[in-house]
């Protein structure tokens, strides 16, 4: 469990935590579409938790995952989940809710992407 | 546990190598030979409502509690609090077994609207949940139901299919024993075509409507490896939870009882040449209503459980308590018998289920109480198609017959068959034969019994009356005479008719007998009369012959004297 960056202040703060499955080609896959997400769209207000279920299975049930990888929004509520390696951009940003105004629009974000 | 007979149409010879782990449900092990496939999974399919998910944790329960195999419940659709709640009733204490880690019940989630898809994934999660569940308790079993709800959840459904295929592997690797249950699909056992997968073992429950009556019934699709029952074969769920009933075999080879059972009736018992009815038979009692039927099984019942004996009753028309009541007034206490665990009376509305689930029932409630003596009153209040109605009589004679159970059945026919139009002869598979009827005459109702048939046995072809009073069942000699059978008033007139005359006779008699002692009475009194005037006239006789002499001898004194006295002057 890593936390990579904390946001200064509470509005508007993006908690996300990240479940893999120890070092699979999708889960790495996912951590770097998911910082790279970040740092794009939510720069300075998010805060990412890495949970590698190999280590910690315990914690699968609690957050109701059942495929590898899974995104969870924990703030700002309600609850969200994103499965799959966050390749699908459009998509991740549909899931989290995110809207053009708080950062590039999706149009960038997919040009920054290519 | 008793050990069922073997299931008809399987060899019971027939054993296996492949381990199998039990399920602790009545029958389905006797049908299967031993139960599931140890450390494989097995698909447990039928459609909505037909009782995959009992059948599922009864497996996890006698797991846990029976054969020490710890569990694991994945559920898909209900919550582990509804799933505790659900089967309270039948007295599993799944939080006690939670508690004591014997169980987990992990309730997976799966809400469409809650998940996006970015992209690609797999199931590790429900791997590492389930290995995690399975690891923290040692299970040795596992229940996934339904896994199919997966698909609602999941669009990729080639990485669907890929993972399912994968966990069924990871089960068989792990050496799980699992149930997976699937809906019923169209065409096809699930839905999903999850048999393709689970290809081990695949049981079937369903739950078929025939003629607004429901029976449940289980068959086993496929069992690789092992011979098992291939039948359809009915299952109860109630308040004692599951239980799969193996009809058992139609052949007459079960063995006879020279034993005779006392009916309790002193006059039946007599009618009867020897003294009361074989164990083990087969008894009709037919009679219309009112006729006393219930009240003959009463005496019967009470007569066995005066002897030690177990009965069990089978009643469709009036509860146990009714019938305890209504015994009190023809003077039999069968409450006593009752509370001391010898009788047990089931009552069920013929309508509550179908044929096959009475039957069923009958079974498990046998061989779990082991009674040796079953009533069944009244056969012919169970309805159904007719045929069906004969098989269902039929096996339930059989049933019986094949414990050596002495089995009463009453029939409200008078004729003593079934159906309507009397064509099913239940009276040829019964061993003795009682009729009960009404005789109306001079404006009275009255009870007459005989018995028609009594397999083996001398029996009285004499109709009796038959008397129910506070001091019991009486069987009354009916009359016979120049006028008829008569029974009941008439019967009584005329003996008091009988009584009278013999009065008559017997007075009648008596004075001609003391006319006879007076007249010698008087006839002596003349004899007498005479004697004393014989014996008068004796005493005269001797008085005078004594006069005769005392004049002789004063006569010859004189003589004497006058001699006397002339020789002394001269």
């Amino acid at each position: 469990m890593s936390v990579t960056q904390s946001a200064e202040s509470e509005e508007g703060r993006y908690r996300l935590r990240l479940y893999v499955a120890g070092q699979t080609a999708k889960s790495l896959a996912a951590m770097s579409n998911l910082k790279r997400f970040c740092e794009e769209h939510l720069a300075g207000r998010y805060e990412i938790e890495v949970v590698d279920l190999l280590q910690n299975p315990q914690l699968a049930a609690g957050d109701q995952i059942l495929a590898i990888p899974t995104l969870v929004r924990r703030l700002p509520a309600p609850l969200k989940r994103i499965i799959g390696d966050l390749s699908n951009t459009e998509k991740v940003l549909v899931g989290l809710d995110i809207r053009s105004d708080l950062g590039p629009s999706p149009a960038a974000a997919k040009a920054g992407r290519s | 546990m008793t050990q069922p007979p073997a299931p008809f149409g399987v060899a019971p010879a027939s054993r296996s190598a492949l381990p199998k782990a039990a399920t602790g449900i009545e029958g389905f092990d006797a049908v299967t030979f031993g139960g599931l496939p140890a450390g494989r999974p097995s698909l447990v399919c039928g459609a909505a409502g037909c009782g995959k998910t009992l059948f599922a944790t009864t497996f996890l329960v006698n797991g846990a509690t029976r054969y020490g195999e710890p569990g694991v419940f994945m559920s898909f659709e209900e919550r582990a609090e509804d799933l505790v709640a659900n089967v309270a009733s039948l007295g599993y204490d799944l939080d006690g077994l939670i508690a004591g880690g014997q169980l987990a019940i992990d309730h997976v989630r799966v809400e469409r609207s809650e998940i996006e898809e970015t992209g690609e994934y797999d199931l590790e999660g429900l791997f590492i949940r389930l290995g995690f569940a399975v690891d923290s308790i040692g299970a040795k079993r596992i229940v996934l139901d339904t896994i199919e709800t997966l698909f609602s959840g999941f669009t990729d459904e080639a990485v669907l299919r890929a993972e399912l295929r994968r966990l069924f592997g990871w089960i068989k690797e792990r050496g799980l024993t699992a149930i997976i249950t699937g809906e019923r699909g169209a065409g096809q056992l699930t839905r999903q075509g999850l048999e393709e997968y689970v290809s081990d073992c695949v049981v079937l429950l369903d739950n078929r409507v025939e003629d607004q009556i429901t029976t449940r019934r289980l068959r086993v699709v496929k069992y690789r490896g092992s011979a098992h029952g291939t039948n359809e074969y009915p299952f109860l769920i109630d308040a004692e939870g599951i239980s799969v009933l193996p009809v058992t075999s139609a052949e007459l080879d079960y063995p006879v009882s020279e034993g005779v059972v006392a009916t309790g009736i002193a006059g039946l018992d007599a009618m009867l040449g020897a003294g009361g009815f074989y164990r083990g038979s087969g008894i009709l009692i037919s009679g219309e209503a009112g006729t006393g039927k219930t009240m003959i099984c009463a005496s019967l019942i009470e007569a066995a459980c005066a002897r030690g004996e177990r009965c069990m009753a089978f009643v469709f028309e009036e509860s146990g308590e009714q019938i305890v009541r209504n015994a009190r007034s023809i003077g039999l206490d069968l409450a006593r018998h009752v509370e001391s665990g010898l009788l047990r009376y089931e009552a069920a509305r013929p309508s509550l289920f179908g044929l096959e689930m009475h039957l069923a029932r009958m079974q498990r409630d046998i061989d779990r109480f082991r009674p040796d003596l079953v009533v069944v009153d009244p056969l012919s209040s169970l309805r159904g198609p007719d045929a069906e109605l004969q098989a269902t009589v039929l096996r339930m004679a059989d049933l019986l017959k094949s414990r050596g159970i002495t089995a009463v059945f009453t029939s409200l026919r008078e004729d003593g068959e079934l159906g309507r139009d009397g064509d099913i002869g239940v009276s040829s598979l019964m061993d003795a034969w009682i009729k009960l009827l009404n005789v109306e005459a001079n404006g009275e109702r009255s009870r007459t019994l005989y018995v028609i048939k009594a397999r083996g046995m001398r029996h009285s072809n004499q109709v009796r009356e038959f008397v129910m009073s506070e001091n019991g069942l009486h069987l009354v000699d009916a009359y016979i005479g120049p006028a008829g059978v008569l029974t009941g008033t008439a019967r009584v007139v005329r003996e008091a008719e009988e009584a009278a005359q013999a009065l008559r006779r017997q007075q009648e008699n008596r004075r001609r007998q003391r006319e006879a002692e007076r007249r010698r009475r008087s006839l002596e009194r003349q004899i007498d009369e005479l004697r004393a005037s014989l014996e008068a006239v004796g005493e005269e006789e001797a008085i005078l012959l004594d006069e005769d002499e005392r004049r002789e001898t004063l006569l010859a004194s004189e003589r004497r004297d006058r001699a006397a006295r002339r020789g002394g002057e001269g």
